[in-house]
């Protein structure tokens, strides 16, 4: 027996290791610039969704907040990379990117204070009313953000001055993936620090968190901003892949489809949302090659079944799943066993 | 101006016709239902398949898209609702809004993409002056019903045995189980009428609010800010959120054409942040 501190530093060292799953998932995440060379758009937007879902699973699975506003730092950031590049401001498109991601935070940050108030029902308003709002900004300044037609006329310089937006995606996926994987690093040293397990406390049950000392109300700040700087990123790799900016980027639609991708995936242990965004990519693009008019019937078919089957069964799938792979990992590397054993934690 | 007053109260009329169903089920069952547009759409359709391919008068037309939601609303509420009552609010914002996706495309598929008009007979058609203000007789109509529709909700909520029942169940629905109401019941008959109000609402809209398939989408907004910032512990509450809310757009759609929907977005949230449970709400009940 060391001092307690000593214990959850050790627990929290033990937890935050690399797995040789995770390895294994993002050694298949680079091969896929070999091996689906015709895949790029798809595969491109899906990295992007990756890491907008990654940004809603900060707040949603770990602080337990319920959002339909995260198109609000999307857009924004979107707009943002769309107009520095138009004009010509900051032309390097990854400065562009990062200023994007800060400047999503600070919205971020203003709004958090408005969350943090009133039920449940009350921050889906707020959130949906912020997105809502910044999108009728943009439709009114039409001059500005080229209104209904979208933001037409960008043009994004090489990265880095050397690799060029080609025609067939592929310096623009491989662009994608990097970020997403440099945001998914530090997302998980975030979530696996002591404050990431302060946040899990909030969610666990808010008053007891108060009561032991975490400052409730910081912690929530502190995480909505980096899910807003998260989500901007995304929406800035968006107009930057594409060229391209319209409103829709702050519709309730790219809200709620976010919430459909974690939900597929399971909230609360980063991999949904990656996972979640390659399903619903997948699905989409099959549903709508089969009916193009229809595909949100069945979307909206596999929410309510979801649902109707109930999350906890459908995570519980997945979950055991994912203890069959553990156990074929510890097999092939024993080392991790100890790991394993070691964490006192259940999902 | 004051014609563009009496174009707000129409409106807001007819929003508190739309989503007084909703203030109910959400304060009742603390259930968040995204999809009363859907059933608004529904009776919207409805009254125009009726009236316009079957020829059946526009008076008639009403009440049967009154019933034909109520009961499509009864009907799923027993199928589907009930199984995602108790389940939490992240659920309940899925599934409600699964179903909406799912009316669209439907209505989609079945209706065309296009605007649906319902053919008004010609007497309510046009507008008559009173002391130099234009007021429409199809507004005028209404107002009417919604305003008829209104006494006839707050005197049977306040005066008869199922009105106090709905009340006692809404303000604490455990004690009101242990005194023998059967909240179930109540709520499945409630849940029923407020579907067909909004389908009556959205039958009585079609001409103002315009009837498409993405009528459950474009609205529902409208619908929760009327209930959250009306508060859900009363009738009184929603009512005079959707006449402010109507003379706010309607005024704001006039004077300020860019930036109609920004202002009442801005007035939500400065509502919400000053008193979270709702504008008129009775303190924190929940």
């Amino acid at each position: 027996m060391g001092a307690p501190g000593n214990k959850v530093a050790l627990y929290l060292k033990r937890r935050a290791r690399w797995s040789p799953l995770e390895i294994a998932f993002w050694f298949f995440a680079f091969a896929t610039i070999w091996l689906f060379p015709g895949k790029y758009l798809i595969l491109k937007d899906t990295a992007i969704l990756a890491l907008f879902a990654l940004s809603l699973d900060l707040i949603l699975g770990y602080a337990g907040i319920i959002s339909l506003g995260q198109a609000a730092f999307f857009g924004l950031a979107g707009y943002f990379a769309g107009l520095v590049a138009k004009h010509g401001i900051i032309t390097e498109p990854v400065i562009a990117l990062v200023c994007a991601g800060f400047l999503a935070a600070l919205l971020g940050f203003i709004t958090s204070f408005l969350v943090l108030r009133g039920s449940d029902l009350t921050r889906l308003m707020v959130t949906l009313g912020v997105s809502l709002m910044l999108g009728e900004l943009a439709n009114r300044y039409s001059d500005i953000t080229g209104g209904a037609d979208g933001l037409q006329g960008v043009e994004i310089e090489p990265i880095f001055g050397r690799f060029r937006f080609d025609l067939f995606g592929h310096n623009g996926y491989v662009y994608c993936l990097i970020v997403l994987f440099v945001c998914f690093v530090i997302v998980r040293r975030i979530v696996y620090s002591p404050f990431g397990l302060s946040l899990r406390s909030i969610k666990g049950n808010t008053l007891r968190a108060a009561a032991i000392g975490v400052p409730v109300k910081w912690r929530l700040v502190s995480i909505y901003t980096v899910s807003a700087g998260v989500a901007g990123i995304a929406g800035a790799l968006l107009t930057q892949t594409t060229a391209f900016c319209s409103l829709d980027v702050f519709s309730l639609e790219r809200s709620a489809d976010l919430l459909l991708v974690l939900i597929i995936g399971g909230t609360g242990y980063l991999y949904g949302g990656l996972i979640g965004a390659v399903i619903y990519k997948f699905l989409q693009d099959w549903i709508a090659n089969l009916t193009p008019q229809y595909w949100q019937f069945w979307i909206g078919l596999v929410l309510v079944v979801i649902v109707l089957i109930g999350r906890e069964r459908m995570s519980g799938w997945i979950g055991s799943v994912r203890a069959l792979l553990a156990r074929l990992a510890t097999r092939f590397f024993p080392r991790s066993l100890a790991l394993r054993s070691a964490s006192p934690e259940g999902h | 101006m004051l014609t563009i007053l009496y174009d707000g109260i129409a409106y807001g009329m007819l929003l508190f016709v739309l989503a007084c169903g909703l203030s109910v089920t959400l304060g009742l069952m603390n259930f968040i239902n995204l999809a009363h547009g859907a059933f608004a759409m529904a009776g919207g359709y409805c009254t125009v398949i009726l009236v316009n391919r079957l020829g059946i008068p526009f008076a008639l037309g009403l009440p049967i898209a009154f019933l034909f939601t109520a009961l499509l609303g009864g009907f799923f509420e027993r199928t589907l609702y009930v199984h995602v009552y108790s389940r939490s609010h992240l659920d309940q914002v899925l599934f409600t809004i699964g179903l909406v996706f799912m009316s669209v495309a439907a209505v989609d598929y079945a209706m065309g993409s296009s605007q649906q008009f319902v053919q008004i007979p010609e007497a309510l058609q046009g507008q008559f002056e009173v002391a130099g203000i234009g007021m429409g007789k199809y507004r005028l109509l209404i107002i009417v019903i919604c305003g008829l529709l209104t006494i006839a909700l707050q005197l049977t909520l306040a005066k008869t045995r199922f009105g106090s029942r709905l009340r006692a169940a809404v303000d604490d629905q455990r004690v009101a189980r242990g005194l023998g109401i059967n909240v179930g019941a109540v709520f499945g008959i409630t849940f029923a009428f407020g579907s067909g109000l909004a389908g009556l609402g959205g039958a009585l809209g079609a001409e103002i609010l315009g009837l498409d398939p993405t009528f459950p989408l474009k609205y529902m907004i409208y619908f929760l800010i009327v209930v959250t910032v009306g508060g859900t512990s009363s009738i009184t509450g929603p009512f005079f959120a959707s006449i402010l809310l109507g003379i706010a757009d309607v005024s704001g759609k006039y004077y300020v054409p860019k930036l109609g929907a920004f202002v009442i977005y801005a007035v939500m949230i400065v509502v919400l942040i000053w008193r979270p449970q709702g504008l008129f709400a009775r303190g924190a009940a929940r």
